[in-house]
């Protein structure tokens, strides 16, 4: 028998936590404690889960590299694969393959400070690096997370939301769109690109973080610019659709970079280098 | 390196298509049914078709099958035969090359090697060629060595051939049939080969394709096409695939199977959202993969002038002369 690439870990769902509507987050853990030891990844990173004769689906995984013993992925119910690990319970097996892609310099970041800025379902692919650099907190100046959802049922880690909250070493600020606050919500109201404008932070010695949905990225960007970041401190990954996760089966390039390989973590210097096909 | 090269009677092929037989080798061969020539497992030396121009299928699926099972087991190598792929144009034998590397740049595609590992390559020279062959102006030539272990070159019709053993598994396909393999007076197999015209200059394309994506050149040349993705299923080179799972009760399994870039689906994501969401920018993605991303990534161009795709296209695009277009247009 040799090496299968494409053979995922076996992988018990210890926890399933409902994040939001149709968004649910799993912890993971290795069925075969062999597979655990000589598993590693770092914050960035991707992977393929699956669901027995169903098939695999792309996530980041969302749980940090400085907690140990188990993965947690958080997405949400949208498609044929998503639908099915939807269904899965508590002690159900599902299979994972990877870790896959590049990461967040995290250790380049030391000494500075940190910016997060993220929408809707895109704070999963971020918490693994906020709790990441939490973790290892003293290496930081400032950190500030900006996190918006269209309403209030949509903020996902509402649990984790309220700990960054009460943290003296973390400023957090939350928004909805409008029209999507409810009755008690006490956080801001607006799309994130105007709450980061009405915020303003620092880009002195300052590394911004940005994860949402395209539009959304794509009216931060001139905001974070006239906030004085330049291209090489804005961080953002991409999410393109793949099948094997390490270069082969040809559909997620943008240009001639391989966002599995390449990406998904690119600085805005680097996405201004590719073609407009993502 | 001196080449070894040595003689093999016409009426030899037959004695060592035998002789590969009793030593359990499996022989892939281009065999001829309703008008098309492809390969498949030839039972009986008198089944294999000559006189072919190009087979309608390429080899690739000696090693990159269709639908392909990827056993959560992993691959037994015991499983897999040993093949003889005979009678491959060198247009193809090269293919087999760039294929590799695609599924060996960084992680290496145990599956697809293990099945390689199990295949010689008898390449056979062209005598013959269409107005669709442009080998010539991708850095290949009728009489390529590239990616064969032995290179057959036929002396005119009906005659003996050349046979240039170039690897150690060609070494020992002649040492199961040594007397076979005779010396050789004449090794000028040149004026038995194809004329196939220098078209372009791909070095001139890849250097013209880093300014071009935004050109309407795509546009143009892709107006006609279907999204059919015959052109990716004859290619010798076309890699992408998709990963499907399928369960019958408690037995399941994982395959692969061929995907194309020009399917609109290729790169849709859950959401809606398509980054190539036009066919023209479909086009353009398999024209620069072949040109200009692979020769910067992997040092090998994706296209080896076997004109597959033009002559399988439905509604008659041919890439020559869109490659042409390319290299003519001003950006």
């Amino acid at each position: 028998m040799m090496d299968n690439l494409y053979m995922p870990y076996l992988m018990k769902i210890e926890r399933i936590t409902h994040e939001a509507p149709g968004v649910k987050t799993f912890m993971l853990k290795f069925v075969n404690e062999a597979d655990q030891e000589k598993f590693t990844y770092k914050a960035g990173q991707f992977g393929e889960y699956s669901v027995y004769g169903v098939g695999e689906s792309t996530f980041c995984i969302a749980s940090p590299p400085t907690r140990k013993g188990y993965i947690e992925c958080t997405f949400r119910q949208t498609g044929k694969v998503t639908n099915a690990l939807s269904g899965c319970e508590e002690g159900s097996m599902i299979g994972f393959r990877g870790p896959y892609g590049n990461v967040f310099p995290i250790d380049e970041w030391k000494g500075k400070s940190l910016l997060f800025i993220a929408g809707g379902i895109a704070l999963p692919p971020m918490r693994c690096v906020i709790w990441n650099a939490l973790d290892m907190r003293e290496n930081f100046k400032d950190v500030t997370i900006i996190y918006g959802a269209r309403t209030v049922k949509d903020l996902v880690y509402k649990e984790e939301l309220k700990d960054w909250e009460l943290r003296k070493d973390v400023k957090l600020i939350t928004t909805v769109d409008p029209g999507g606050e409810s009755p008690d919500w006490k956080g801001e109201i607006g799309f994130v690109p105007t709450i980061v404008e009405k915020i303003a932070p620092s880009s002195e010695d300052t590394i911004a973080i940005v994860c949402g949905p395209p539009v959304m990225i794509k009216y931060t960007f001139p905001v974070l610019d006239k906030l004085g970041f330049t291209d090489d401190n804005i961080y953002t990954t991409l999410e393109n659709r793949m099948k094997c996760g390490f270069g082969k089966c040809g559909r997620c390039n943008v240009g001639k970079v391989y966002v599995c390989k390449d990406g998904p973590v690119f600085t805005l210097a680097q996405l201004k280098e590719l073609p407009d096909e993502y | 390196m001196n080449i070894d090269k040595r003689l093999v009677r016409k009426d030899s092929l037959e004695k060592l298509f035998d002789i590969l037989k009793q030593n359990s080798k499996a022989i892939y061969a281009p065999l001829s049914k309703n008008g098309k020539t492809t390969f498949g497992n030839a039972v009986a030396f008198e089944t294999i078709s000559d006189g072919y121009v190009q087979t309608t299928q390429s080899a690739k699926d000696i090693a990159f099958p269709r639908v392909d099972g990827m056993s959560v087991r992993g691959i037994d190598l015991n499983e897999i035969p040993e093949v003889v792929l005979w009678g491959v144009r060198p247009c193809d034998a090269t293919g087999i090359g760039e294929l590799s590397s695609i599924f060996n740049w960084d992680y290496k595609d145990e599956i697809y090697n293990n099945r390689l590992s199990k295949v010689t390559v008898f390449g056979f020279s062209c005598s013959k060629a269409d107005d669709y062959c442009f080998c010539t102006s991708v850095g290949g030539n009728p009489g390529n060595t590239a990616g064969s272990d032995i290179l057959f070159t036929q002396f005119g019709e009906g005659g003996d051939y050349l046979a240039e053993i170039l690897t150690e598994r060609g070494e020992k396909i002649v040492g199961l049939a040594p007397a076979l393999f005779e010396n050789s007076e004449t090794d000028d197999k040149e004026k038995f080969l194809a004329n196939v015209p220098v078209k372009f200059n791909h070095n001139e394309i890849r250097e013209k394709l880093d300014k071009f994506f935004e050109s309407k050149e795509w546009i143009e040349q892709s107006l006609r096409c279907l999204g059919c993705g015959a052109c990716a299923y004859v290619c010798p080179t076309c890699a992408c695939f998709d990963i499907q799972d399928e369960a019958h009760g408690k037995n399941g399994s994982r395959i692969r199977c061929w995907d194309s870039c020009g399917f609109s689906h290729f790169t849709l994501h859950t959401s809606g959202h398509n980054p190539r969401d036009v066919q023209s920018a479909r086009w353009r993605q398999r024209i620069m993969h072949k040109f200009s991303y692979m020769p910067e990534r992997l040092e090998v161009f994706g296209c080896t002038g076997c004109g597959r795709c033009s002559r399988a296209c439905p509604v008659d695009m041919n890439i020559l002369e869109n490659l042409i277009s390319i290299q003519e247009v001003t950006v």
